[in-house]
C-alpha cells in the first residue's frame, strides 16, 4: 500500500482479477478521482494468476499469453495510473447505501464509504454435492480449479491417477497440466452428450495427450473410505439415467470435477442487487448497472464468460459507467429496452440496454445456446416481428459464448423496439 | 504416561465424551480412548442436530425416562460448556385428512412422558411457517423441543473433561479385556493397538460398536447392532425458508424425514432409514437423495434442489435389547448397567435416537449405578464446570469484529469465504485443550469448508496453516487421520 487507506472513495472496485482490474483501470481514467480495489487474495490478478497455461488476449493484445502475463499488463496500467489497492482482505458485507465492511490481516478491520462500487467477484466451480454424486466422502475429490491452484501455485501433486468428471475448461487444462506433471489422467467423463468447454481445448489438451472423452457418461459411485481408490463410470441415457450394463469400475486415487461455474453473487446479494435465475449473476443494463444504483458489476460475476478478453471489455465498461455515477454525469432517464431468449438460446446479457447508448458507442450483446448446432447459424436480433441485426457463425456449441454487436445504424430500429428477441437458428 | 486408571471409557462420541465430562468432577484417573483421529467421528458426527422433548419415546422404555430427564438439562449444559443451543419447540405436521388423527397418539404420548404439547390448526401452522404445504391439516407443537450443535456439544464436553483432567487417547482401538488373575469375571483393563492399560472399571461407550464390545465382556450375547443409515441434504444459507423444525407424522421405524433449520442458519433435511450391513457404511445412494427430497418436499413444496450446498449420510446404532419393564413390549431400548456377573463393567449399548439428547442423563445415571456399586465418588475441590468458548469471528457485529481485529489481527484474515472463519479460529482450535490436527477435525469445530464451495477456497490454506502450526510437512496433512492425506507428492523441480 502506497497511500493510507481512506475513509471515502469515488469507486470501490470488489475483486482484484480480470473484471476488477479493468474496472479500476477505466474508472480512473473515466475521471474518478480516488478508485480502490479489494481482494481476498495476497496479489492482483485474480484466478489469473493459477492459469499458467496460454491462450490469453488473443482479441485484445492480439498476442497468445498466459495468465500472469495478461493480468500483469493490466496490474502495471493500474500502478501507473494510481489506483490504490487492499489485498489479503475479505469484503464482508456491503449494504445498499455502499458501504462497505472489510476485514484483512494487515488492514485490520474497516468500514468504507463508496460513491460507486463494482462487484467484481467472479465465480466458484460447483461442486460434488450440487451434481450429488453417491458414495463415501474420502480424500481425493477436488474441483479442477483447486487442483490448479495446488500444482500451478502451491507446487503440490493433489493424486497421481486421475479421473476428471466434466469436459470444462478448467478440467481439460489440468488433465494436460497433470500429464506434464507425470501423473495419469485415465479419463475425461462428460454427462451431456456435448463437449461442455472449448473445443480448443478439447484439440489441444485432450487429444494431443490421448486422453479419452466419453460423453454421456458420469460417475456413478466414488469407492474409497479414507482416500479414492476408484469411481464406477456409467453410460447414461437421454434421461440422465444409468444403463444397465455400461457400468466400470476405473481405478485412481482422486476425482477432479469440473462441472460448471456459478457467479459469486453472496455480497451483491447482502447489498440488494436481484439475481437472474438462469445466469446466477445479476440482471444488467448495457452499462452493468444493476438495480442498486450505484452497485455496477464486471466480468464472470455477471455471467460467466468463454475468454478472459470479454471478461476485459465488461470491466472496461462498467468501470467507465462507475466513474461516471460517482461523478454524477450518467444519464438518469433512461429508457431501457428489454431483451429476452428466444429460440435456441439460454440467456442474453445484458438484460435490457439503453438505446441512447448507440449514439456514442457500440453495445455487445452476448448469449449462450442451449443446444449444439454443428451446422452453419445466423444469430438474429428482432423485435419480435422485424429484423434487426444478424450475423452467421460457422457453428454454436453451449460452451462456446456467441455474440451480436448493435451499432449507432440500429439506433432507430432500437429506440422504437419494444423488446429485442435474440436466436440462433440454422441458415 | 500412566498406565494404571480408575475408569477407561471405550468411545468419544457424545455418550462417551459426557460421561468423560460427568465423572471428570470427581478425584478418578480417567482414561478416554477413541479409534478415529477425533471426538464425535461415529453415530454423533452426523446426525438431526435435534434436543427431542420426548414425544416420540414409547412411554415406560429407558428411552423415554432419559430423554424426559435429559431434555431440561440442556439449558444449564450449554452454559456451562458454551456451545450452540435454542429452545425453539418442533412441530408434528399433519398432511392432508388421513394424517391427523396420528396426532392425537403422539398428544397422548407426550403427556403420558410428561411433556408439554399442542395440537394447533393447519391454519395456525401456515401462520408460524409460511413455506409449510398448504395441504397442512393441523399440527402438534411442542415446545420443549430444541436444536443444538451436536459436534460442538461433544467437543465441548470432551474438552471440559480433558480440562479436568482426563486423559484421552486418540488412534486407539480397543481390542481386548484384561480380565483378573485371582477371580473370574473380573474386567481390569483393556488392551489396545497402542498397548495396555489397566483400570477398575471399564465403561462401554462404543457406540455403534457396543455389542461387539459387550461381546467380549461376555455379555447379553443376544444383543446386536443394526446400523440403520439416514441421508440428509443442506440447503444453502444464503436462501434460508425454513424456520421451524418440522417433522412429518413417523413411520413406525423412524421419525421421518424432517426439515429443520441448523444452529448455523442452514436447512436441513432427512434423514431416511435403512439398514445396512457396514457400520463404515455412510455411502449416499441415488434412491436414498430421491427418498429424502420427496420427504422434504412433502413438508416444505418450496424446495429447490439449486440449493443443495451438502449431501452426507450417518449411521444410528439400532440396538435389539428389550424394554426392562415388563409392561411394555418395546425391543429397541437403551442398555445403561453395571451387569451382575462381570465385575467391573459398565455396559452401555443401542445408543440410537433420543441418545443425542439423553447423553447427559445417561452420564448422570452413569455416576449413580457406580456410586451404587460402592465408588466413593468424592468431588475434586477445583473441578471446573465452565468450558469457556472461544471467538466465532461470524457470529460477531461489526464492532466486536473490529475489536478482536485490532486484538489479533489473525482474526481479521478470512480464509473459509463461505463461512468467514479467519485465521485466529483455525489456530486456537490447533493449540485448543483437544488440538484440531486434521482438515475434518477443523471442520467440525470452526464449520469451515461446510458452504457452498465445500473447502475449494480453503483447503490450500489450511492445509498451510495446520503443516505450520503442527510442525509438519504439507504432505502429511490429512483429511480425517492416516490413510486420507490431501496432497501426494511436490510437482517436478524447475530445472
Amino acid at each position: 500500500m502506497a497511500k493510507p487507506l481512506k475513509s471515502h472513495y469515488d469507486v470501490v472496485v470488489i475483486g482484484a482479477g480480470p473484471g476488477g482490474l479493468a474496472a479500476a483501470i477505466s474508472a480512473k481514467k473515466t475521471g474518478a478521482d480516488d478508485v480502490l480495489m479489494i481482494d481476498r487474495d495476497p496479489e492482483l490478478g485474480g484466478i489469473l494468476l493459477q492459469c499458467i497455461h496460454n491462450g490469453f488476449g488473443v482479441e485484445t493484445f492480439k498476442e497468445d499469453l498466459p495468465g500472469p502475463s495478461y493480468a500483469q499488463r493490466f496490474i502495471n496500467e493500474a500502478q501507473s495510473v494510481g489506483i490504490e489497492y487492499l489485498l489479503d482482505a475479505m469484503v464482508l458485507d456491503v449494504t445498499p447505501g455502499r458501504k462497505i465492511y472489510v476485514s484483512g490481516a494487515r488492514g485490520g478491520f474497516r468500514e468504507l464509504q463508496a460513491r460507486a462500487i463494482v462487484i467484481a467477484m467472479g465465480c466458484r466451480e460447483r461442486t460434488r454435492a450440487q451434481i450429488r454424486i453417491p458414495g463415501p466422502r474420502p480424500a481425493g475429490v477436488y474441483t479442477a480449479g483447486l487442483a490448479q491452484r495446488w500444482v500451478n501455485v502451491e507446487g503440490y501433486m493433489p493424486g497421481e491417477r486421475f479421473v476428471i468428471l466434466g469436459s470444462g475448461d478448467i478440467g481439460m487444462i489440468m488433465a494436460r497440466r497433470l500429464t506434464f506433471e507425470g501423473a495419469k489422467v485415465e479419463r475425461v467423463l462428460e454427462v451431456m452428450p456435448y463437449l461442455t468447454g472449448l473445443s480448443r481445448n478439447y484439440v489441444q489438451c485432450l487429444m494431443d495427450f490421448d486422453i479419452p472423452l466419453q460423453l454421456r457418461h458420469t460417475v456413478k459411485r466414488i469407492i474409497g473410505n479414507d482416500r479414492v481408490e476408484a469411481v464406477e463410470a456409467v453410460q447414461v441415457d437421454e434421461r440422465w439415467q444409468s444403463v444397465p450394463g455400461t457400468e466400470e469400475i476405473i481405478p485412481c486415487d482422486t476425482l477432479l470435477l469440473s462441472v460448471g461455474l456459478i457467479p459469486e453473487n453472496e455480497l451483491s446479494q447482502k447489498a440488494g442487487v436481484v439475481l437472474d435465475p438462469v445466469t446466477n449473476g445479476p440482471f444488467v443494463d448495457d452499462g452493468f448497472a444493476t438495480n442498486i444504483p450505484g452497485v455496477f458489476a464486471a466480468g464472470n460475476v455477471v455471467h460467466v464468460y468463454d475468454l478472459v478478453d470479454w471478461v476485459t471489455q465488461a470491466g472496461l465498461t462498467a468501470g467507465r459507467r462507475a466513474a461516471m455515477f460517482a461523478k454524477g454525469s450518467c444519464n438518469k432517464k433512461a429508457v431501457m429496452v428489454p431483451t429476452a431468449a428466444g429460440r435456441n438460446v439460454r440467456y442474453v446479457v445484458p438484460h435490457k440496454l439503453d438505446p441512447e447508448t448507440l449514439t456514442q458507442d457500440a453495445i455487445t450483446l452476448q448469449m449462450r445456446v442451449t443446444q449444439p448446432m454443428e451446422e452453419a447459424v445466423q444469430v438474429r436480433i428482432t423485435d419480435g416481428d422485424t429484423l434487426i441485426a444478424k450475423k452467421r457463425e460457422r457453428y454454436a456449441r453451449p460452451g462456446e459464448m456467441v455474440s451480436l454487436t448493435l451499432r449507432g445504424q440500429e439506433y432507430d430500429a432500437v429506440r422504437n423496439a419494444k423488446k429485442l428477441v435474440v436466436s440462433v437458428a440454422p441458415v | 504416561m500412566r498406565s494404571q486408571y480408575d475408569v477407561i471409557i471405550i468411545g468419544a462420541g457424545v455418550v462417551g465424551c459426557m460421561v468423560a465430562r460427568w465423572l471428570s468432577r470427581y478425584t478418578l484417573r480417567i482414561l478416554l480412548v477413541e479409534k478415529t483421529s477425533d471426538v464425535c467421528t461415529g453415530a454423533t458426527a452426523a446426525n438431526s442436530a435435534l434436543v427431542h422433548a420426548g414425544y416420540h419415546a414409547v412411554p415406560g422404555t429407558l428411552k423415554a425416562e432419559m430423554n424426559i430427564k435429559a431434555n431440561p438439562m440442556w439449558d444449564r449444559l450449554s452454559e456451562d460448556l458454551q456451545f450452540g443451543f435454542v429452545r425453539s419447540g418442533a412441530y408434528i405436521v399433519a398432511v392432508g385428512e388421513d394424517e391427523r388423527p396420528s396426532l392425537d397418539m403422539f398428544l397422548d404420548r407426550a403427556q403420558k412422558n410428561g411433556t408439554p404439547a399442542q395440537i394447533i390448526s393447519g391454519r395456525e401452522m401456515h401462520k408460524r411457517e409460511p413455506c409449510i404445504t398448504p395441504e397442512v391439516t393441523s399440527a402438534l407443537f411442542v415446545p420443549a423441543g430444541g436444536i443444538c450443535d451436536p459436534w460442538g456439544a461433544t467437543i465441548a464436553a470432551a474438552e471440559n473433561a480433558v480440562m479436568n483432567g482426563v486423559e484421552l487417547r486418540l488412534d486407539t482401538e480397543f481390542q481386548e479385556f484384561l480380565w483378573s488373575d485371582e477371580e473370574v469375571k473380573h474386567i481390569v483393563g483393556i488392551k489396545t493397538n497402542r498397548g495396555r492399560f489397566h483400570s477398575r472399571w471399564v465403561i462401554n461407550a462404543a457406540g455403534l460398536f457396543a455389542d461387539e464390545v459387550m461381546h467380549k465382556a461376555g455379555v447379553r450375547p443376544e444383543f446386536t447392532i443394526t446400523p440403520r443409515r439416514g441421508e440428509y441434504f443442506v440447503l444453502d444459507r444464503s436462501r434460508i425458508q425454513v424456520q421451524n423444525v418440522l417433522f412429518p407424522v413417523p413411520t413406525p421405524i423412524s421419525k421421518g424425514i424432517l426439515v429443520t433449520p441448523t444452529l448455523h442458519g442452514n436447512t436441513l433435511i432427512g434423514p431416511n432409514a435403512e439398514n445396512v450391513e457396514d457400520k463404515i457404511d455412510v455411502d449416499v445412494t441415488p434412491e436414498g437423495m430421491d427418498e429424502i427430497w420427496d420427504g422434504g418436499k412433502k413438508l416444505v413444496p418450496s424446495l429447490d434442489r439449486r440449493d443443495i450446498i451438502a449431501v452426507f449420510a450417518g449411521l444410528r446404532p439400532a440396538g435389539n435389547a428389550p424394554c426392562q419393564n415388563p409392561d411394555v413390549h418395546y425391543n429397541h431400548d437403551f442398555i445403561i448397567e453395571i451387569p451382575e456377573h462381570v465385575k467391573g463393567f459398565v455396559n452401555l449399548g443401542g445408543m440410537d435416537s433420543p441418545a443425542l439428547t439423553a447423553a447427559p442423563a445417561i452420564a448422570e445415571k452413569v455416576v449413580e449405578l457406580l456410586r451404587e456399586a460402592g465408588e466413593a465418588l468424592a468431588p475434586k475441590a477445583d473441578w471446573d464446570s465452565i468450558r469457556p468458548a472461544r471467538p466465532v469471528f461470524r457470529n460477531l457485529s461489526h464492532g466486536e469484529q473490529a475489536a478482536l481485529v485490532a486484538e489479533d489481527p489473525r482474526y481479521g484474515r478470512v480464509i473459509c469465504r463461505c463461512e468467514y472463519v479467519t485465521e485466529g479460529e483455525i489456530v486456537a482450535e490447533i493449540h485448543a485443550p483437544i488440538p484440531a490436527t486434521t482438515y475434518d477435525a477443523l471442520k467440525r469445530r470452526t464449520w469451515l469448508g461446510t458452504g457452498r464451495c465445500l473447502g475449494a477456497f480453503d483447503m490450500p490454506r489450511v492445509i498451510n496453516i495446520l503443516a505450520r502450526e503442527l510442525g509438519k510437512d504439507p504432505l502429511e496433512i490429512t483429511k480425517k487421520g492416516d490413510g486420507s492425506e490431501l496432497l501426494f507428492r511436490r510437482t517436478k523441480e524447475v530445472p
